[in-house]
C-alpha cells in the first residue's frame, strides 16, 4: 500500500493502462509538458512520448472528434477536459458521435474513448470551472458514467475505463484531488470492485445517504456527527451514474426504510430524482419516509464568494436527514 | 424592383417580389477561366492536357468510369422514385456530383480510407457498399450498418462536417502505425504502399467548427488526409455567399496546406488530383483541400423543393455541364467506346435499378427487440431490466386474435 493524492492515483493508473497497453493515449489541453493544470498527467509525456501524450490544439470539439478517429483505428484515446464547463462545445462530438457509434454501426464499431473531467465546485473558481454536468451524460444511451471518490477507486476506476470497450465520461471530483488515501499500486484489478457497482463506504441502519464524486467525503463526515445523535447512517458511493447500480441502492434502502441523495449538481431533474423513481417502484412498501434530495439549486452555479450557500455541505444533508425521521 | 408592403400584400406577391430579388442578387456561378481551376475535360468531351496532371487512364478504365457514372445515376433515380412512392422515408440525391464522387473515389486505394457525408452513394458505390444498404438508412431499417473498416468506408455522417474530425483522429492513427510513407524511420514504411485518409463534406459544412478544427488539427499534426468538399453551390437554400466571401479552396493557405479547386463535373480531373493528393499524404506530405466546383442538380432531399429558392435557367445552365454527358462524347468521339457498349451500360443500370427496388420493397422490418441491440458492448443493468420488461409486454399480447391492425409490436 502507498498513500497518495486523489491526482496521483489517476496518475499511477494511466501510466499503467500507458505501459499494459501500446494503443493507449493520452490527449489534451496542457496535458503534455505541463502534465495539465492539475497535474494528472505530469511526466506521462516525459515517459511515453508526444505521439502518445499529446498536446493538442485548444478546442475541445477537436480533441472528441479526433479521439473517435482515433479509437477507429484501435487506438484507446484518454481525453482529458480541463474543467467541466468546458466540455460543452464537445458536445455534439460526445452525444452524437461518440455515444451513438456502436448502435448506428449495428455493432460492427466500438469507441473505447476515455473522457476525463474535472468536476465539481468548492476551490473559488470563476465561472464555468465549478460545474456539475454529468446528468447530460447519463441521459444519453451509449455512454458510461462514472465518478471516483477517493484515491483507490481512482486508480482501480481509470484502468477499468480504459479497458471498456465502451465509451466512458470519467468525473474527477477535482477539490478532493489533494485528499491522501491508501492505495495497492501492485495488486491487479481483478480485486477491483466492477466499474459498475456502488459501493459501500459506511454501513449504518437508520437511513441510506447516496451520493458520489467530491460529496462522499462529506456524507462521511456527516455520518460520523450524526452518530453522536444516535442515528446511524448508510453512506453509499454510487461511483456509477449510467448504468445505476440499483440492486445496491434498493438492498440498503430495504434495509434502513429512508433514503437520502446528495450531489452538487442541482436538484431538478438530477440523479437524485432517479433515485428516487427507481427506489419507489421497487421498494415502495419498505419505505418509511419520501426520498429527499440535497443539491445545487435551480440557478447557474454561483459567483464563488456564494459557493458555500449553493452547495450540499455537512448541516444541509443532516437537515436532510432529520426530516426523513419527521414522517 | 420595389417590394410592396402593407396588408393589401398577398403572400404569394410577396414570394414572387423575393424571388425577383433574388435574381438581381444572384449571378449564375463562374466556372471557366478561373485561375487555377482544374479541367482534363471539357463540357464538350474534349481531352485537355495539364501540365501538374497527366493522368494515365486506358480506355477500359474511362469506360469503366462511364459506367459507373451510369449506374450511381440509376441508383439515385430509382431511390428518388421509391421516396415517391413511400418506400423510402427521404432520399439525399448525388445528381449532378456522380463526377465528383467517382473519379475521387477511383483513386483510392484498397488501404485508403473514406469518412462520407449522407450523399456519397457514389464513393459507397466505389468503396463496395451495396446500394440496398444505403436504402435501409433512408427507409428507416437501420442507421447504416455496414462495417466500416471491411469497406474502408466509415458509416454516412448526418451532422454536417462532424465527420472531418472522425477522420483526422483516424490519419493521426496511422501517423502512429507508422503507415505513411516515406517515413525513414520506420523500414516497415518502405515495403507497404503508404495509407491515407479522404473526408467528403459540403461547401455548407466549411462554415462549422467542426470543420475548421479539423484543418487546425490535420495541419498541425502534418496527418495524411485528404479534404474534398463537393462545393454543389448550395446548402439547402444557401448559396455560397451565405458561407464564404472567398474561393473555398483558398480558405486552405489560412491552415497552412494546399488547396486547389477542380472542375468537380469532370471525372478525369477528379481523378487525377484525388490521386495526386492522396498520393502525397500517403508520403507523408501532408493534408490537401480539393474544392470540386459541381452542382447539385436535384434538390437537397426529396423533402426540398428548390423552386422556392433558385431559378431554373441556373439549372439548364449546369445541364450543359454535365458529369456523364461529357465521359460519353469523348468516348463516342474517340471511337472508344461503340454503341453496343452503351447499350449494355444501359441494360446493366436498367437490371440494377431493378434489383435495387426488388430489395427495397422486400426489406422486412427490424424485429421490435432489435431497438435493444448494441447500445453497449454488453447490455448495461438498465438495458437489460427495460428490454426484459418491454419483452413482457409484447408477449402480453401473444394470446389475442390478431386482425389487420391487431397486437402491439407487429
Amino acid at each position: 500500500m502507498t498513500s497518495l493524492t486523489l491526482s496521483k492515483a489517476i496518475n499511477e493508473g494511466l501510466r499503467k493502462a500507458l505501459e499494459n497497453d501500446p494503443k493507449v493515449l493520452i490527449m489534451g489541453e496542457d496535458v503534455g509538458k505541463l502534465g495539465g493544470v492539475f497535474r494528472v498527467t505530469d511526466g506521462l509525456q516525459k515517459d511515453f512520448g508526444e505521439a502518445r501524450v499529446i498536446d493538442t490544439p485548444l478546442a475541445e470539439s477537436g480533441i472528441v472528434g479526433t479521439a473517435i478517429g482515433l479509437a477507429l483505428r484501435g487506438y484507446r484515446p484518454v481525453c482529458e477536459i480541463q474543467f467541466d464547463g468546458f466540455v460543452y462545445p464537445a458536445v455534439n462530438q460526445i452525444i452524437s458521435q461518440l455515444a451513438k457509434m456502436r448502435y448506428r454501426s449495428r455493432g460492427h464499431v466500438s469507441l473505447p474513448v476515455v473522457i476525463r473531467i474535472p468536476f465539481g465546485g468548492g476551490i473559488g473558481a470563476v465561472e464555468h470551472h465549478s460545474e456539475s454536468p454529468e446528468v447530460l451524460f447519463a441521459h444519453t444511451a451509449g455512454l458510461k458514467v462514472v465518478a471516483c471518490a477517493d484515491a483507490a477507486d481512482a486508480f482501480a476506476m481509470i484502468q477499468q475505463s480504459i479497458s471498456s470497450d465502451d465509451p466512458v465520461i470519467f468525473f474527477e471530483p477535482k477539490r478532493r484531488y489533494w485528499d491522501k488515501g491508501e492505495v495497492d499500486t501492485v495488486a491487479g484489478l481483478a480485486q477491483a470492485l466492477p466499474l459498475d457497482r456502488a459501493k459501500t463506504v459506511l454501513e449504518g441502519t437508520d437511513v441510506s445517504l447516496f451520493t458520489y464524486g467530491p460529496l462522499v467525503r462529506t456524507a462521511l463526515e456527516a455520518a460520523l456527527a450524526a452518530r453522536q445523535d444516535g442515528r446511524s447512517i448508510e453512506v453509499i458511493d454510487l461511483r456509477s451514474l449510467s448504468p445505476l447500480d440499483v440492486d445496491t441502492i434498493c438492498a440498503s434502502v430495504r434495509k434502513t426504510g429512508r433514503c437520502v441523495v446528495a450531489h452538487e449538481a442541482p436538484v431538478y431533474a438530477g440523479i437524485g430524482a432517479e433515485i428516487a423513481a427507481r427506489v419507489t417502484e421497487r421498494c415502495f412498501y419498505h419505505l418509511e419516509a419520501p426520498v429527499l434530495r440535497v443539491g445545487g439549486f435551480a440557478t447557474p452555479y454561483p459567483p464563488s464568494r456564494l459557493e458555500d450557500h449553493y452547495l450540499p455541505d455537512l448541516d444541509r444533508i443532516l437537515d436532510a436527514v432529520d426530516r426523513t425521521f419527521g414522517y | 424592383m420595389t417590394v410592396e408592403s402593407g396588408a393589401a400584400t398577398t403572400a404569394a406577391q410577396h414570394e414572387q417580389a423575393q424571388h425577383q430579388q433574388a435574381q438581381h442578387q444572384q449571378p449564375a456561378p463562374e466556372i471557366v477561366d478561373q485561375e487555377g481551376f482544374v479541367q482534363l475535360l471539357t463540357p464538350e468531351g474534349e481531352r485537355i492536357e495539364h501540365p501538374d496532371y497527366p493522368v494515365e487512364l486506358s480506355a477500359a478504365d474511362i469506360r469503366d468510369m462511364y459506367r459507373d457514372l451510369v449506374l450511381v445515376r440509376r441508383i439515385d433515380t430509382e431511390a428518388i422514385a421509391l421516396q415517391r412512392q413511400g418506400e423510402l422515408g427521404i432520399w439525399a440525391s448525388l445528381l449532378g456530383q456522380e463526377a465528383a464522387q467517382i473519379g475521387s473515389a477511383r483513386s483510392l486505394g484498397p488501404q485508403d480510407m473514406v469518412f462520407p457525408t449522407y450523399r456519397e452513394h457514389g464513393v459507397a458505390w466505389c468503396r463496395g457498399i451495396d446500394p440496398v444498404k444505403l436504402l435501409e438508412l433512408y427507409r428507416g431499417v437501420s442507421h447504416g450498418g455496414w462495417a466500416p473498416e471491411e469497406h474502408k468506408f466509415h458509416l454516412y455522417t448526418i451532422v454536417i462536417g462532424s465527420q472531418t474530425l472522425h477522420a483526422t483522429g483516424y490519419a493521426m492513427g496511422i501517423q502512429r502505425d507508422g503507415a505513411v510513407g516515406g517515413n525513414p524511420e520506420n523500414p516497415e514504411a518502405a515495403e507497404r504502399p503508404g495509407e491515407a485518409v479522404i473526408v467528403y463534406f459540403g461547401d455548407g459544412a466549411t462554415s462549422q467548427g467542426d470543420v475548421n478544427e479539423a484543418f487546425v488539427w490535420a495541419s498541425v499534426f502534418n496527418a495524411p488526409i485528404v479534404f474534398f468538399c463537393q462545393n454543389n453551390q448550395w446548402a439547402i437554400s444557401e448559396p455560397l455567399e451565405k458561407q464564404s466571401r472567398i474561393p473555398l479552396y483558398q480558405r486552405a493557405r489560412g491552415f497552412g496546406f494546399p488547396g486547389l479547386r477542380v472542375d468537380g463535373n469532370d471525372v478525369l480531373a477528379c481523378y487525377a488530383v484525388t490521386q495526386k493528393a492522396m498520393q502525397a499524404a500517403r508520403e507523408g506530405q501532408g493534408p490537401t483541400f480539393i474544392e470540386a466546383f459541381t452542382y447539385r442538380m436535384g434538390a437537397h432531399t426529396t423533402t426540398d423543393d428548390p423552386t422556392r429558392y433558385r431559378l431554373a435557367s441556373e439549372l439548364e445552365m449546369w445541364k450543359l455541364r454535365d458529369p456523364i454527358e461529357r465521359v460519353r462524347a469523348y468516348l463516342v468521339r474517340t471511337g472508344l467506346a461503340d454503341p453496343g457498349f452503351f447499350a449494355e451500360i444501359d441494360a446493366e443500370a436498367k437490371q440494377v435499378g431493378a434489383r435495387v427496388r426488388e430489395a427495397c420493397r422486400t426489406m422486412p422490418d427490424p424485429p421490435p427487440m432489435a431497438i435493444f441491440d448494441d447500445v453497449y458492448s454488453e447490455p448495461t443493468s438498465i438495458l437489460r431490466e427495460e428490454s426484459e420488461q418491454y419483452a413482457a409486454y409484447l408477449e402480453s399480447f401473444a394470446g389475442e386474435a390478431t386482425g389487420e391492425n391487431g397486437g402491439a409490436g407487429r
